[in-house]
């Protein structure tokens, strides 16, 4: 079947709808009046700095924060009075953990379930399959606060989906994971939504958002600054290239950069030229003797740096 | 969600009393030994060791009169301990509640759980010091047990402000001023050692607004025997006190953890 990218893509109602979406804390304006969707069985990233407003978004989504204005709804129910009929078709990964240190593995599992009103013989087969799936089966009896930051993260992650939710919101799933933990839950992500679950996440790692997510928001400062599939935001924001000079680099270096028609940004002792032809500068750089330079295709980071800016966020 | 809207009471509550009890149960042993340990040392220590030069008191041994005494004040003390330090601990630093929160729950779900458990621990150790009081030959009759149903209620009433405490607290240590300026002074003045007639007039004035002296006159009358007018009435000031405190308590959490 051949559909054409851009219409009737979007055959389904929006699990979740956005419209003037603002939360404002003592008058200090966190999140600045947005608007989005999210459709069913897609992976949908909202990425941004710190502070841009991202988890602020998520918890009015959740019905965790009332808005300060616009209109939201989940599944069809606006979230104002329906919060926690929301989220029992919900599964919820919060950026740090908080299993109960008082359980164990199984007994986390356990005693969440009842919180959605499941007993226990409901779920013990479910429970067996979720330990399976995040690969903690030969832990079920071991206290929480022995297990690794990774393998407490895929509790977690086990533990959202308990409900076996429609819609899985994970904010920030690999903060402070090494790559080896990272690359497991990035696979078991990718699972869940080859089942047809729908992911909404937080990330400020852009690597994550180009693996997992089908469409992305870029926030910053509570706004909007762009939209769409991290391919379309490469595109449309950047060059498609990306030389990186390193060292000690002399005003005329930067000049000759200039000269060959890149668009060159300043970073510390770094200068990133971008541009749709590198093949002349790179002849030009070869030529210059100490000098090192990396040649690579631009990414989602160049779009995210390019559009938030390089200064440091606190 | 209006944050002054008024509390819904579902069957989550129970799903947060069951998570606390099965804790506890893991804990049984310390958790028991707490529960016996400390009426048997006040009984023995106070109630024999004291009781030797006071004789009797208002009427009655006073190893009887302290034990209905510590009946009530016990049950203070445990409400107020489990509603401040554990449930502090679950709302802040171990994040407990978060994690309940992103469940169907809401807050007047888990504050109504807490509330039945710290109702819960005041049932076991009014419990445990009235076995311990039958043992030494301090309780009246059999009518006695009817306490165990006013010790819950006692539970109640100090848990609620005891939740109150924990949402204005940003750390342990402010628990000391609602020791030292609330639930100390009504240990000392409410009538668990002496008869609250003996006080001052202006003194007894204001100790009979105090929730601890309707509680300690009603466990009297149950385990003592002493009689009573209206006993309806001292249920209702401690009834009064755990709904009023309930709701100021699941305003305040909501405002805490939901901005």
């Amino acid at each position: 079947m051949d559909i054409p990218d851009g219409a009737a893509k979007h055959p389904d109602d929006p699990i979740i709808r956005a419209r003037g979406l603002a939360k404002a804390f003592d008058g200090r304006s966190a999140v600045k009046g947005i608007d989005f969707d999210i459709y069913p069985g897609r992976c949908f990233g909202f990425v941004g700095p710190n502070g841009a407003g991202k988890t602020t978004t998520l918890r009015m989504t959740m019905g965790l924060t009332p808005p300060s204005g616009g209109t939201l709804s989940v599944f069809g129910l606006p979230v104002s009075g329906h919060a926690s009929a929301i989220r029992a078709r919900v599964g919820i990964v919060p950026q740090a953990d908080n299993l109960d240190p008082d359980f164990t593995v199984e007994e986390n599992l356990q005693i969440y379930a009842s919180f959605f009103g499941l007993a226990r013989r409901q779920v013990t087969s479910r429970i067996d399959a979720l330990l399976e799936f995040v690969s903690l089966a030969d832990r079920r009896r071991a206290r929480t606060d022995t297990l690794s930051g990774g393998m407490q993260r895929r509790l977690t992650i086990a533990r959202a989906l308990i409900n076996d939710p429609e819609l899985v919101v994970l904010d920030e799933p690999t903060t402070g994971l090494d790559p080896q933990a990272r690359h497991v839950i990035w696979g078991r992500l990718a699972e869940l939504k080859a089942q047809g679950k729908t992911l909404l996440l937080t990330t400020h790692y852009m690597e994550e958002a180009e693996r997992l997510c089908d469409e992305l928001l870029i926030m910053d400062r509570g706004g909007i600054l762009a939209q769409g599939s991290p391919r379309r935001l490469i595109e449309e924001h950047v060059e498609r290239e990306v030389i990186e000079l390193r060292g000690r680099q002399s005003t005329a270096l930067a000049q000759l950069a200039d000269a060959s028609g890149c668009r060159v940004e300043r970073m510390g002792s770094s200068l990133y030229c971008y541009t749709q032809r590198s093949d002349a500068l790179i002849e030009t750089l070869k030529g210059q003797r100490g000098l090192q330079f990396l040649h690579r295709p631009a990414g989602l980071e160049d779009v995210f740096l390019r559009l938030t800016g390089r200064e440091l966020r606190d | 969600m209006h944050s002054w809207q008024l509390p819904r009471l579902r069957p989550g509550a129970i799903a947060v009393w069951r998570r606390n009890i099965l804790v506890w149960r893991k804990l049984l042993v310390p958790a028991i030994l707490m529960n016996f340990g400390e009426p048997v040392l006040y009984l023995l220590g106070l109630g024999f060791g004291l009781g030797r030069f006071v004789g009797e008191m208002a009427g009655m041994p006073y190893l009887v009169f302290l034990a209905s005494g510590i009946i009530a004040s016990s049950a203070m003390t445990t409400a107020t301990f489990e509603g401040m330090y554990s449930v502090f601990t679950r709302m802040v630093p171990q994040k407990t509640y978060e994690a309940i929160l992103a469940t169907p729950l809401e807050v007047d779900d888990i504050l109504a759980g807490e509330m039945l458990w710290c109702g819960t621990k005041s049932l076991f150790s009014g419990m445990a010091i009235l076995a311990v009081a039958t043992v030494l030959g301090a309780t009246a009759s059999w009518q006695s047990l009817w306490v165990i149903p006013v010790v819950f209620l006692i539970g109640l009433c100090f848990a609620g402000p005891a939740l109150i405490m924990s949402s204005l607290a940003s750390n342990y240590d402010f628990f000391n001023y609602y020791f030292v300026l609330v639930i100390t002074p009504m240990f000392v003045l409410c009538g668990v050692f002496y008869p609250v007639e003996s006080l001052p007039a202006a003194v007894q004035g204001v100790v009979q607004v105090l929730p601890l002296t309707h509680a300690v006159v009603l466990s009297r009358w149950l385990v003592a025997g002493t009689p009573l007018g209206l006993p309806l009435l001292h249920m209702a000031v401690l009834l009064a006190y755990a709904l009023v405190s309930y709701y100021f308590a699941v305003v305040l959490v909501r405002r805490k953890l939901q901005v």
